[in-house]
């Protein structure tokens, strides 16, 4: 395999990785939005359903991105893919 | 005070602004104590902000290409992340989402949810690569990716369709709130937002619209931030609203249960004048259908990657790295503002329904409420009614209307703040309005000068004459979502989520399959685009004309109808014809890796 297509294998787990922490905290745990309002664990008090979706999700999807760009410059470090200062 | 380049200075620059802007808060409100009436305070808000980013855009002024389209490539990564914040961060966010939680409580959060988790699939699907790929807007993408003026062209159709659906609601948008705050018809207010909106973007493109966005951002947060603080430690619910509201949020549940939803009959909710809501449903409990939820977070998901201004925000940093990273600042500054969006919902709401503060009013007598002096004020806006349906003479819960704009614009002045706040927050919603209109704006201009006169007309052009053809187009265009906005086909919020569903339905697939998928063609792409764009508006179509749908897909989620015919059909058209050329194969490998050239010129 070429040291490009390392690369690029890379960079696809990577993104399946992120795409399925996306997929939980986007779509998974509404599919239980009534049972987990009644859940006992309550972040700030507020509700459990009623809290990701006004803070929870949210605040998971901004760390997720900058956790991912982290990875990415990573990958791309380890294949010299990184670019040069000023280069356009 | 400032040596050296702007880009250099503009934390300073944009410190001395933020600070000079809070010193102008002061001044209102010192001004507004000395006796100056609420109608100037309103004026002066609106007029100096506006005024500000009209200079703004006449100092950002150019006559380059890479400047104009994208504003030189140089935007650091904060910044841009204001500017796409403010960018993407229209009036539906501002003025309406607060309302809309405020009246429809969990099923209407779904749009918190699409529109923050839609930028995890930018970042890692999609921005990067096409700041690698150096184009000026997203049909130069579609166009060189998969070769041929066809593809390039539908591309220009689907942009044009999603962000013009977008961007008469974000023109209306500007003149509900300059008609409210100037105190001048709606009809000649929408003017003169357009002609705001025009100065921030005609003499600098791009470069013009970054610098103001970022200036927008700032007063958009402060105006949405402060009240929400403000009132919180006000009514002594906590001084850090987001992490204190539980015990408001469990007192208005207790309140539903008091007061009860009753359901209003047609006879009386004739008389409610068109546009205002009653509270019906529960504010914080599980109010709908798992799929009624996922499906419309879906279409605002793939949405928010398939608009194009929100995707051209990313062609104007400096590398492919800090367009990653710039998409997670983006994000960090719209999570600012929607994670304090239901805040205020439940602020408002406590506000009005609690007996046992000052300011409410459910449960007092009619006439006593009639009386009050915002109440009159906001009634005669036609944005409030009160009536007593039951005839006991005291207000009920089903006895209270409030349009979904007004929550945002009302509730400084029912929780008893100064009418300082209620102008800063006028003036917070032009920011908003007026910089996601100029992103669509120019979004859209830049497709028909760049893609359809550049590219496909006249590739000849000099670059005097296609800067001319670009300022001349943003005008015309401009004026026509002026003309269609003052008609009020549409409410601002409905137009907004269109413009998602619209955009999803044929750029979603071709986008991304474009990067992740080397097999897919130009046939397979035109197909997806154009079936996927005809799909989703004949569903439209044939829903709002009383036809029954499917599988609980409503108006509002048409989006998934045209994204399934777009994907199916890209993909077999794909299939059927023949494999890209070695350059195309090879082209893609490029995008594919970070580092090296860019696949077009810095100049193209």
């Amino acid at each position: 395999m070429s040291k490009q297509e390392q690369h690029w294998e890379k960079t696809r787990n990577l993104l399946f990785v992120t795409l399925a922490i996306w997929f939980v905290f986007s779509i998974g745990i509404f599919l239980f939005g009534a049972e987990m309002q009644e859940s006992s664990i309550r972040p700030f008090g507020y509700p459990l359903t009623y809290w990701f979706t006004c803070q929870g999700s949210l605040a998971i999807f901004v760390i997720l991105i900058f956790w991912f760009a982290g990875r990415q410059e990573k990958i791309d470090d380890e294949f010299g893919f990184t670019e040069r200062e000023g280069e356009q | 005070m400032i040596k050296g380049k702007f880009i250099d200075n503009l934390p300073k620059v944009y410190g001395i602004y933020t600070g000079g802007f809070l010193v102008f808060i002061i001044i209102m409100a010192i001004a507004e104590q000395a006796g100056m009436s609420a109608k100037m305070i309103g004026i002066f808000f609106v007029a100096f902000t506006v005024l500000i980013y009209a200079l703004i855009g006449w100092l950002s002024r150019t006559l380059q290409t890479d400047a104009y389209y994208v504003a030189g490539r140089q935007v650091p990564t904060v910044f841009n992340g204001m500017a796409t914040a403010a960018d993407w961060m229209s009036g539906a966010s501002f003025v309406a989402m607060a309302g809309g939680i405020y009246f429809k409580g969990y099923g209407y959060m779904a749009l918190l949810v699409g529109w923050t988790g839609g930028y995890v699939l930018v970042a890692s699907l999609l921005a990067p690569y096409l700041r690698k790929f150096g184009c000026y807007t997203v049909p130069d993408f579609i166009g060189t990716r998969y070769g041929g003026n066809l593809a390039r062209f539908s591309a220009v159709i689907v942009l044009t369709v999603a962000s013009f659906t977008y961007v008469t609601a974000q023109i209306n948008a500007t003149g509900t709130i300059a008609s409210v705050a100037l105190d001048i018809p709606f009809e000649i207010a929408v003017y003169v937002g357009l002609a705001s909106i025009l100065m921030c973007s005609m003499l600098g493109g791009m470069r013009a619209v970054t610098w103001t966005q970022v200036a927008q951002y700032i007063v958009l947060i402060i105006a949405y931030l402060l009240p929400v603080f403000w009132i919180s430690n006000n009514i002594g619910a906590g001084f850090f609203p987001h992490f204190m509201l539980a015990d408001e949020v469990a007192r208005i549940a207790e309140l539903e249960g008091q007061f009860g939803f009753v359901k209003n009959s047609a006879a009386d909710l004739a008389t409610v004048p068109k546009g205002l809501a009653g509270i019906t449903k529960p504010h914080s409990s599980v109010n709908a259908t798992p799929w009624a939820f996922i499906s419309l977070a879906v279409c605002m998901m793939a949405g928010t990657a398939s608009l194009p201004h929100v995707m051209m925000r990313y062609f104007t940093t400096p590398s492919v790295r800090t367009a990653r990273r710039s998409v997670g600042w983006s994000l960090f500054f719209i999570f600012l503002l929607y994670s304090s969006a239901p805040m205020l919902a439940t602020l408002s709401k406590i506000s009005l329904m609690d007996p046992n503060l000052a300011t409410g009013i459910i449960g007092k007598s009619i006439t006593e409420v009639q009386a009050l002096d915002w109440y009159q004020n906001w009634n005669q806006a036609k944005l409030m009614f009160v009536s007593d349906f039951n005839g006991n003479g005291t207000l009920e819960l089903n006895e209270f209307f409030m349009k979904g704009s007004a929550v945002v614009l009302a509730t400084p002045e029912i929780a008893g703040l100064p009418y300082v706040i209620s102008g800063l927050v006028a003036a917070g919603g032009m920011a908003a309005a007026m910089s996601t209109a100029d992103g669509l704006v120019l979004a859209i201009s830049n497709a028909l000068s760049h893609d359809v006169y550049y590219k496909i007309i006249n590739p000849k052009a000099e670059t005097a004459k296609r800067l001319i053809v670009a300022r001349v187009l943003l005008v015309l265009i401009g004026f026509a979502g002026a003309t269609i906005a003052a008609l009020e086909i549409q409410g601002i919020l409905g137009s907004v989520i269109w413009a998602f569903d619209f955009a999803m339905s044929g750029l979603f697939f071709p986008l991304v399959l474009g990067v992740w998928w080397k097999r897919a063609n130009a046939p397979g792409a035109v197909a997806g685009m154009l079936l996927g764009l005809i799909s989703g508006t004949a569903y439209l179509v044939w829903v709002r004309s009383g036809g029954s749908g499917f599988l609980g897909i409503t108006q509002l989620t048409f989006g998934i109808v045209g994204a399934a015919v777009s994907l199916v059909s890209m993909i077999v058209v794909s299939l059927i014809t023949a494999a890209p050329d070695a350059a195309t194969q090879k082209m893609v490998d490029d995008v594919r890796v970070p580092s090296g050239k860019t696949i077009l010129g810095k100049q193209h």
